[in-house]
């Protein structure tokens, strides 16, 4: 008996001191640890910035996630002391959880004010990169261009089979996303000129959809273009590739900004590491390599009504 | 020099039944510290239950009272279309997904696994216990998602090259969800059926009747509320299932109308949005009230169960 209470003793111990470790960050944040400084200093020689080793939590879009990561390794390589986490979870989730103050950064490829309940007046803008999306379908198609009308009827359940649209006899099937996923918005708003898709097979990544759309005869649904590779095909829309040259000028539309939003002006590691993405180092290698644009390289600007104006 | 033993006995007797009368002081912080430990314990789960009721009552209950949504509207509509102009909540057809996808696997699954009870308690015991048995545990510990990986990389194209059809479908989920479902049934149905007292075999054997006919008869009767107790415990988890199941229905939002067809369920519903919605908006309430009726869906499930067990006990 005696034992067991001491064994529950101990167990409430070591929840306790789980409980303490969820809580640490927000510990942290208040007092920066000072042993962590001398470390610090040492490594930081020959480095560009100073660092406070707060944490930064990054957390929303799973698109620009990939990025964030890489981006964060590099940060942390070159800093000893930052603390820079990256977490998924959608856009929705990184503007609500930078929002209410849970996380540092919040990712998202919408626009704050495009999502209905976040007070965007309270946050704080910085975009990062630019990403494509293009309608993927299976190699199996025959098609390889799709005008406006045409994929806004394939969309709409209008067209039903690809020889309608110049392509063998199959059946045309759709893989969607979520009603509530920022990639579905982009597309059906730069793409679709907003019309209301037809139900088809729904999936809430893009992983998933990619395997889908490889798999399935006759699919079609969308992908931001770091998501191609060899097993899905992009189509041109209005015999318009979707590659770098043509979305920097805005003559292929479908593209989203991918946005990291701060509450407030962005201070401290948060501020290092945001201001980090921007070089130079960062746009042009990593974002590249991952099938991003750089923001740097936009000719035109668009704003979240989605008027673009030249740069 | 007896007289002197029993004298001692008796002294000793008298000594021990006197301790074990009387508490002492250990004894009696032991026994407090016992019973507080599980008081504590027991509190703290009650706590749990009611506030994760309450929580997810509240948010799920915020639809109807401050969205304004028709409690009506919610439950018969079929246009879910939450961000739409006007946005619209009918849950109808994700409420039909998730009754038609357990049906289907109960229905596959609930012969399969009182089959496979049978086999390793009255068949053939020793095999049973030995391979069959732990092989069957052995299904529980696969995480869901591997059952909807092997789904959609197996199943969903072996069900579109036989049918013809595009393979996201009610068949799908429901295979899938029979397979995880099997070794729950299994495991209680078979336990279920050694409980039936050896006499009630013996007799009807010695009445004339077949190996057959007692176990169709006498055994499998008798254990008749345990093993639809493994049904209805079975049916629990399917209907609560999301990630497998979310991988091989295909998630359109329309009523069921075919095996072949893609349909959803209220768990891949609530998966696939969740991530994308805003804490607060009537799109994220109308996910909670969803929540609200998975968790009425269990308890309606609890209450069955109970049912049963009492109706067992009784026998």
């Amino acid at each position: 008996m005696k034992k067991l209470s001491k064994m529950f003793i101990a167990l409430t111990c070591v929840g306790a001191l789980l409980a303490g470790c969820g809580s640490g960050n927000t510990a942290q944040t208040q007092t920066p640890a000072p042993a962590q400084k001398p470390a610090q200093e040492q490594s930081n020689s020959g480095s560009t910035t100073k660092t406070s080793g707060e944490p930064v939590t990054a957390v929303g879009s799973t698109a620009l996630q990939p990025l964030v990561e890489q981006a964060a390794k590099d940060f942390m390589a070159k800093n000893a002391g930052a603390q820079i986490q990256v977490q998924g979870g959608g856009s929705g989730t990184g503007l609500s959880q930078v929002a209410s103050g849970a996380a540092t950064i919040g990712n998202s490829d919408i626009f704050a004010e495009e999502k209905k309940g976040i007070p965007a007046n309270e946050l704080v803008d910085h975009k990062v990169s630019v990403v494509g999306m293009a309608a993927a379908v299976s190699p199996k198609v025959k098609v390889d261009n799709l005008t406006k009308q045409q994929l806004i009827d394939i969309f709409t359940g209008k067209i039903t089979n690809w020889k309608e649209v110049g392509g063998d006899d199959m059946k045309i099937t759709l893989v969607n996303r979520p009603k509530s996923s920022g990639t579905r918005a982009t597309f059906s708003k730069f793409a679709l000129d907003g019309k209301e898709e037809a139900e088809g097979i729904t999936e809430d990544s893009s992983g998933t959809v990619r395997k889908i759309i490889a798999e399935t005869p006759g699919a079609i649904g969308y992908l931001a273009l770091s998501y191609f590779n060899d097993t899905v095909k992009a189509l041109k829309l209005d015999g318009v590739e979707a590659n770098a040259e043509n979305i920097v000028t805005n003559k292929y539309p479908v593209w989203a900004y991918e946005h990291m939003y701060t509450k407030g002006e962005a201070t401290g590691d948060a501020k290092a590491f945001l201001d980090f993405i921007l070089t130079d180092e960062v746009q042009k290698k990593t974002v590249t390599e991952l099938g991003f644009l750089p923001i740097t390289d936009m000719k035109v600007e668009r704003d979240a009504e989605g008027k673009v104006t030249q740069k | 020099m007896s007289h002197r033993t029993e004298g001692i006995n008796t002294e000793r007797k008298s000594m021990i039944a006197q301790k074990m009368l009387t508490t002492n002081k250990r004894q009696k912080t032991e026994n407090i510290t016992g019973r507080t430990i599980a008081m504590i314990c027991a509190g703290l789960l009650v706590i749990v239950v009611l506030s994760i009721t309450y929580f997810i009552a509240s948010k799920g209950l915020s639809t109807f009272f401050v969205d304004g949504v028709s409690f009506k509207e919610f439950l018969t509509h079929v246009k879910w279309d939450p961000e739409g102009e006007p946005s619209s909540y009918g849950v109808l057809p994700f409420i039909l997904g998730s009754f038609f996808v357990t049906a289907l696997a109960a229905l596959i699954a609930a012969p399969l696994g009182i089959g496979a009870a049978i086999f390793m308690t009255e068949i053939f015991p020793g095999f049973g216990k030995k391979v069959l048995k732990p092989v069957i545990e052995l299904l529980v510990g696969i995480p869901s998602v591997v059952y909807g990986y092997v789904g959609l990389t197996l199943l969903v194209p072996f069900i579109r090259e036989q049918f013809d059809v595009l393979g996201f479908s009610l068949l799908a989920g429901g295979l899938v969800l029979a397979l995880m479902i099997l070794p729950t049934i299994t495991s209680v149905a078979a336990d279920a059926i050694e409980a039936v007292p050896q006499d009630l075999r013996n007799a009807s054997l010695a009445l004339g009747a077949t190996r057959w006919q007692t176990i169709w008869n006498v055994v499998l009767h008798s254990a008749l509320p345990g093993c639809l107790t493994a049904i209805v415990l079975g049916m629990s988890r399917a209907f609560g299932e999301a990630l497998a199941v979310q991988m091989v229905i295909g998630n359109t939002t329309k009523l069921p109308s075919g095996l072949f067809e893609p349909i959803s369920t209220l768990t891949s519903g609530i998966t696939l949005n969740m991530g994308n919605t805003i804490q607060g908006t009537p799109y994220n309430n109308a996910l909670w009230s969803m929540a609200l009726l998975l968790l009425a869906m269990s308890f309606i499930f609890i209450v069955i169960l109970r049912l049963l067990g009492r109706k067992r006990l009784a026998k």
